[in-house]
C-alpha cells in the first residue's frame, strides 16, 4: 500500500477503503503472527461472496419477471426473454446502486472510524436488499431504510459479526412499518407507468393477497414454483432459490438444519390450518407463496443472527416456519409473515442458544456426578 | 480390558514433509540452552554463574515459588552465557558441552519398590519434575498435591508429528519404569492412551490403557482426558508426555538424566525429512543442513508442530518438550484474486467451498504461513468450529468468554479442560482468522491470576 494511506499519511482517512479494494484484488501477503503457523485457505470473503453467487439465479429471474409482469399488466407480450430481462434489469439496477452506494459508504466510514478492515458482510446484505423490496419502491425511501439498517442494525453493535438482527430484514421492516402504503396492497408489486393502459381485470396483488380472485397471471403450483407471479423482486421463483440452496448446502455455508426445520414448522402449522378448516390452501402450497422460500434459504440461515448451537438451529428454524404461517393464517392485517417471523427469531436466537447450552451443561453435570 | 474411543470430529492437516523413519544424524551439540520460558508458571532463580562447571543433571535454576523444583543441565560442560531479555528477564542459560556427557549419579533403583516420597524426591532433584504438567492451566505440577489421576498420551496426532513407535518403541522398559514411578504419585490411576491395540505401549502394566481412534486432536492428552474422566471444578490431574515418561523411566533404570530423543525434522521446506537424535536446547543452527541454501528470512523454523509450536528462527533452540521441528515457507506473496478462484488446487481447506475435501487423503499440501485472509469478527456458527474439536465444549463461546474475561462463563464453558493446543484445529479452520489459541491463553492467565 502507498505510504500516503498509512497512519500519519495525508490520505489516511481512506485507509480502510484502499485496503478493502487491495485485498479484493489480492489475497494479502500477511503471515500468521500468533498461534497456528499454517491456516486454512478459506476466508470470509470467499464464504460471503459464495452467498451472493447463490442468490444470483434468484436475482436474474427476478429481473426477467419484472419485465414479464409488466408485459402482462399492459397486455403487451411481444418481448422475448432477453427483452423482458433487460426491461427488468433497468428497473432493478437503480435499487442495487442505491443499496450498495449508501450501505457500503456507511460501512467503509465506520470501519475507518473503528480502525478495522472492511468486512464483506454488506456485500451480501446489499445484494439481498433489492431482492426483497417491491420494484417500484421510491429510491429515497430505500436509501433511508438502508442507512437506518446499517447504522442501527449493525454498526452500533460493532459491525459485521456483532449484529443481532439481519440488516437486510431490518431494511425491509423499516420500509414496511414506515411507509406501509408503498410496501403492501396491490399497487407496488408490478412496475408500470401511470400513463400506461392496463388490461381488463388487472390486479397487482400477489397470489398471497389475491384470496381466490382472478388475475391476469396463473396461480397454480407450477406458476408459483417457477415464479411467474408478482412479488418482491427476487422472492417469486422457488426453483431459482432452490438452485441457491443447493450451492449453500453443498458448500456447508448455510445450515440445512435451519432450512429443514423451517419447512417442517411451516408444514406443521399449515397442516393444522388445513385440518381445522382455517385455510383453504393445502399446506405444501404455503412453501411456495410469498417470501417463505427466499427467507428460509437466504435470510434465516445468516450465521451471525441465527442460532449458534446445533440443537438450537432446529428450534430456531422450526419457529420461523411456524410463526410465518401463523401470521399468514391467523392475522388479517398482514398477508405475509416471513419478515416478522425472521425478525422475531433473530431476536430470540441468543435465548434459544442460552437454553440449549444450559440444558446441555446440566445434563453433562448430572452424567459426571453419576459416573 | 482397554476401552476404545472412536472420535468422529477432528481434522488431520495434510502438510507435506513427513519425516522418513530413519535417523539421519546424531547431533552432539556444542552448546545447549536451558530455557526457563519453556515452562509455564516457572519463575527462575539462577543457581549458576558464567564459567561454572556443570554435569549432566546438575541444577542450573530453581523455581522462586518452590525451591524444590529444579531445571538441570542436559549436558556436562561449563556455563557459557546467561541470556537476559527486557527487564533482565532470564531467557536462556547457555551451556558449552565438553562432549563427555558426564552424568550426576542418582542411583539405579527399582521404581516399583519406592514410596511416593522417594519418587518425588528423585524427580525433583534430577530436574525431571517439570515434565509433570498440571491440568487445569498447564503449569508445572505442585509437588505438595496428590493428583486425581495421571494421564499419558502415547501417540501424537499433530501435523507431521513424530511417530511414537519409532521414537520410543525400543524404550518399553524405561516407559514401564516411568509408569511404575508415576503410579506412586497419585491416588487414582495412571491412564495411557494409544492409537491402536497393537501399539507396543498397549502392553504397559500398572496403568489403564485406552485406545483412541480419530483425527487430530485425538492424540492431545486434553482431549483424551475429557473422554476418559473429565476435569471438573476442583479436580487436579497431571499429564506427562511420552518423552517425559521415558526420561523418568531412564532415571530409575540407569540412574542418569538422559534427555536424548529422536527429533523429527519435518515440513514442506525441509530438504531431507528424517529424524535426528538430539537434546532439548539444541541450537537450530545444528540443523542447517535441512534447509541448505534457502534464504533464512523466507523460512519459519518452528520448534514443535505447525499448529502450536513456537517460531524460534535459525538462531533459536529446540524447546524442552518438543520432539519435532517444522520448517515452513513464510508466505508473504500476494495471490491475485485467490479468494474467488474456484479450484485453487494447491491450497488445502477443510471448508467445502473448495474441493480439497474431495481429494484423496494421501494428497499433501506445501502449506506456508500465509494467513489467507484478513482478520474479522467471529461470524460462523459454533458448529463450524465444533466439527474439528472432539470435546464436549462450545469453542466459540469459550473463546468469547476468555476475550471478555468473564470467569464464571469461562468455568461454565470448560476452561479447566483445555489448553490452547486443544483448540488449535479450531484456529486453523477459522475463516475469520482469529487467534483462538492466544484467546484461550489469555483466559488461562486470567484464571491463574484470579484463582491464586
Amino acid at each position: 500500500m502507498n505510504p500516503i494511506f498509512e497512519k500519519g499519511g495525508k490520505l489516511y482517512w481512506l485507509h480502510s477503503t484502499v485496503d478493502a479494494f487491495e485485498t479484493f484484488l489480492h489475497v494479502p501477503g500477511t503471515v500468521t503472527r500468533k498461534g497456528s503457523h499454517v491456516r486454512d485457505s478459506i476466508d470470509l470473503k470467499r464464504i460471503l461472496i459464495l452467498v451472493v453467487i447463490a442468490a444470483v439465479p434468484a436475482a436474474l429471474f427476478g429481473m426477467w419477471n419484472v419485465g414479464y409482469q409488466h408485459g402482462l399488466a399492459v397486455g403487451d407480450t411481444s418481448l422475448n426473454i432477453l427483452g423482458n430481462w433487460w426491461y427488468g434489469f433497468l428497473r432493478v439496477l437503480p435499487l442495487y446502486l442505491v443499496s450498495y452506494i449508501v450501505g457500503l459508504g456507511i460501512e467503509f466510514a465506520s470501519c475507518q472510524i473503528r480502525g478495522e478492515e472492511v468486512s464483506e458482510g454488506y456485500l451480501v446484505s446489499g445484494f439481498f436488499i433489492p431482492l426483497i423490496v417491491p420494484v417500484d419502491i421510491p429510491l429515497w425511501m430505500l436509501a433511508v431504510a438502508v442507512a437506518f439498517a446499517v447504522i442501527f442494525g449493525k454498526e452500533v453493535f460493532g459491525g459485521t459479526g456483532m449484529n443481532i438482527v439481519n440488516p437486510a430484514i431490518l431494511t425491509r421492516a423499516f420500509l414496511f412499518f414506515s411507509y406501509p402504503n408503498y410496501m403492501s396492497g396491490s399497487d407496488c408489486w408490478i412496475h408500470y407507468k401511470p400513463t400506461e393502459q392496463l388490461v381488463d381485470g388487472f390486479t397487482g396483488a400477489t397470489p398471497l393477497a389475491l384470496d381466490g380472485a382472478s388475475a391476469q397471471y396463473g396461480t397454480g403450483f407450477w406458476d408459483l414454483f417457477i415464479g411467474t407471479v408478482p412479488g418482491s423482486v427476487g422472492e417469486t421463483s422457488v426453483i431459482a432459490i432452490l438452485l441457491g440452496a443447493v450451492l449453500l448446502i453443498w458448500t456447508g455455508i448455510a445450515s440445512w438444519k435451519i432450512m429443514c426445520a423451517g419447512v417442517l414448522g411451516a408444514l406443521f402449522v399449515g397442516g393444522i390450518g388445513d385440518l381445522a378448516g382455517i385455510s383453504s390452501i393445502p399446506c405444501y402450497m404455503q412453501l411456495l407463496y410469498g417470501g417463505f422460500a427466499f427467507g428460509i434459504v437466504f435470510m434465516a440461515t445468516d450465521p451471525v443472527t441465527s442460532a449458534q448451537t446445533e440443537a438450537g438451529k432446529w428450534i430456531y428454524g422450526f419457529l420461523i416456519g411456524a410463526l410465518c404461517i401463523t401470521v399468514r393464517l391467523f392475522n388479517p392485517g398482514y398477508a405475509e409473515g416471513m419478515m416478522l417471523a425472521i425478525l422475531l427469531c433473530n431476536v430470540f436466537a441468543p435465548l434459544i442458544d442460552h437454553c440449549v447450552i444450559g440444558a446441555h451443561m446440566s445434563r453433562r453435570a448430572k452424567k459426571l456426578k453419576t459416573a | 480390558m482397554s476401552q476404545t474411543f472412536v472420535l468422529k470430529k477432528g481434522l488431520n492437516i495434510p502438510i507435506a514433509g513427513e519425516a522418513e523413519l530413519r535417523v539421519s544424524k546424531t547431533i552432539a551439540p556444542g552448546i545447549v540452552a536451558v530455557q526457563p520460558t519453556d515452562f509455564k508458571g516457572f519463575l527462575p532463580r539462577l543457581l549458576v554463574k558464567e564459567g561454572d562447571p556443570v554435569l549432566c543433571g546438575s541444577p542450573v535454576a530453581a523455581d522462586k515459588k518452590n525451591a524444590d523444583i529444579l531445571l538441570t543441565s542436559p549436558v556436562s560442560g561449563t556455563v557459557k552465557e546467561i541470556v537476559r531479555g527486557e527487564k533482565r528477564k532470564l531467557l536462556a542459560i547457555l551451556i558449552e558441552s565438553d562432549g563427555k556427557r558426564e552424568c550426576a549419579d542418582f542411583g539405579v533403583r527399582d521404581a516399583a519398590k519406592l514410596d511416593a516420597g522417594q519418587v518425588r524426591q528423585a524427580l525433583l532433584q534430577s530436574g525431571l519434575w517439570p515434565w509433570l504438567i498440571q491440568r487445569p492451566y498447564g503449569i508445572i505440577a505442585d509437588p505438595e498435591i496428590r493428583p486425581r489421576d495421571i494421564f499419558v498420551s502415547a501417540f501424537d496426532s499433530a501435523p507431521l508429528a513424530p511417530d511414537a513407535k519409532f521414537c520410543f518403541g525400543s524404550e518399553l522398559a524405561a516407559a514401564q519404569a516411568g509408569v511404575c514411578a508415576l503410579s506412586k504419585l497419585t491416588d487414582g490411576k495412571v491412564h495411557v492412551s494409544v492409537d491402536d491395540g497393537a501399539s507396543p505401549f498397549a502392553s504397559l502394566k500398572q496403568c489403564e490403557i485406552h485406545i483412541f481412534q480419530g483425527q487430530h486432536p485425538a492424540g492431545n492428552v486434553g482431549v483424551q482426558i475429557s473422554h476418559i474422566a473429565p476435569i471438573c471444578k476442583g479436580d487436579t490431574v497431571w499429564t506427562v508426555s511420552l518423552a517425559g515418561l521415558v526420561a523418568i523411566g531412564r532415571l530409575f533404570t540407569t540412574g542418569r538424566v538422559d534427555l536424548t530423543r529422536k527429533v523429527a525434522v519435518t515440513g514442506p521446506m525441509a530438504l531431507d525429512c528424517s529424524y535426528v537424535e538430539a537434546l532439548p536446547g539444541t541450537p537450530m543452527s545444528e540443523l542447517r543442513s535441512f534447509w541448505g541454501n534457502t534464504q533464512e528470512d523466507t523460512l519459519r523454523i518452528v520448534s514443535g508442530n505447525a499448529l502450536s509450536g513456537k517460531a524460534v528462527g535459525a538462531e533459536g533452540f529446540l524447546g524442552f518438550f518438543d520432539s519435532q521441528v517444522t520448517i515452513l515457507h513464510e508466505g508473504k506473496e500476494q495471490e491475485l484474486l485467490g479468494w474467488i478462484n474456484p479450484i485453487r488446487g494447491h491450497q488445502f481447506s477443510a471448508d467445502r467451498s473448495y474441493f480439497s475435501w474431495l481429494m484423496p487423503k494421501s494428497k499433501k499440501y506445501a502449506m506456508d504461513t500465509n494467513l489467507h485472509g484478513g482478520p474479522r469478527a467471529f461470524l460462523m456458527n459454533d458448529g463450524y468450529y465444533g466439527r474439528v474439536l472432539p470435546m464436549d465444549i462450545y469453542p466459540v463461546y469459550l473463546a468469547k468468554a476468555c476475550l471478555a474475561g468473564d470467569i464464571e462463563k469461562m468455568e461454565k464453558f470448560g476452561i479447566y479442560e483445555v489448553l490452547p493446543e486443544d483448540l488449535a484445529t479450531c484456529e486453523f479452520v477459522d475463516p475469520s482468522k482469529n487467534n483462538i489459541q492466544a484467546m484461550i491463553e489469555q483466559g488461562i492467565d486470567l484464571m491463574l491470576k484470579e484463582m491464586a
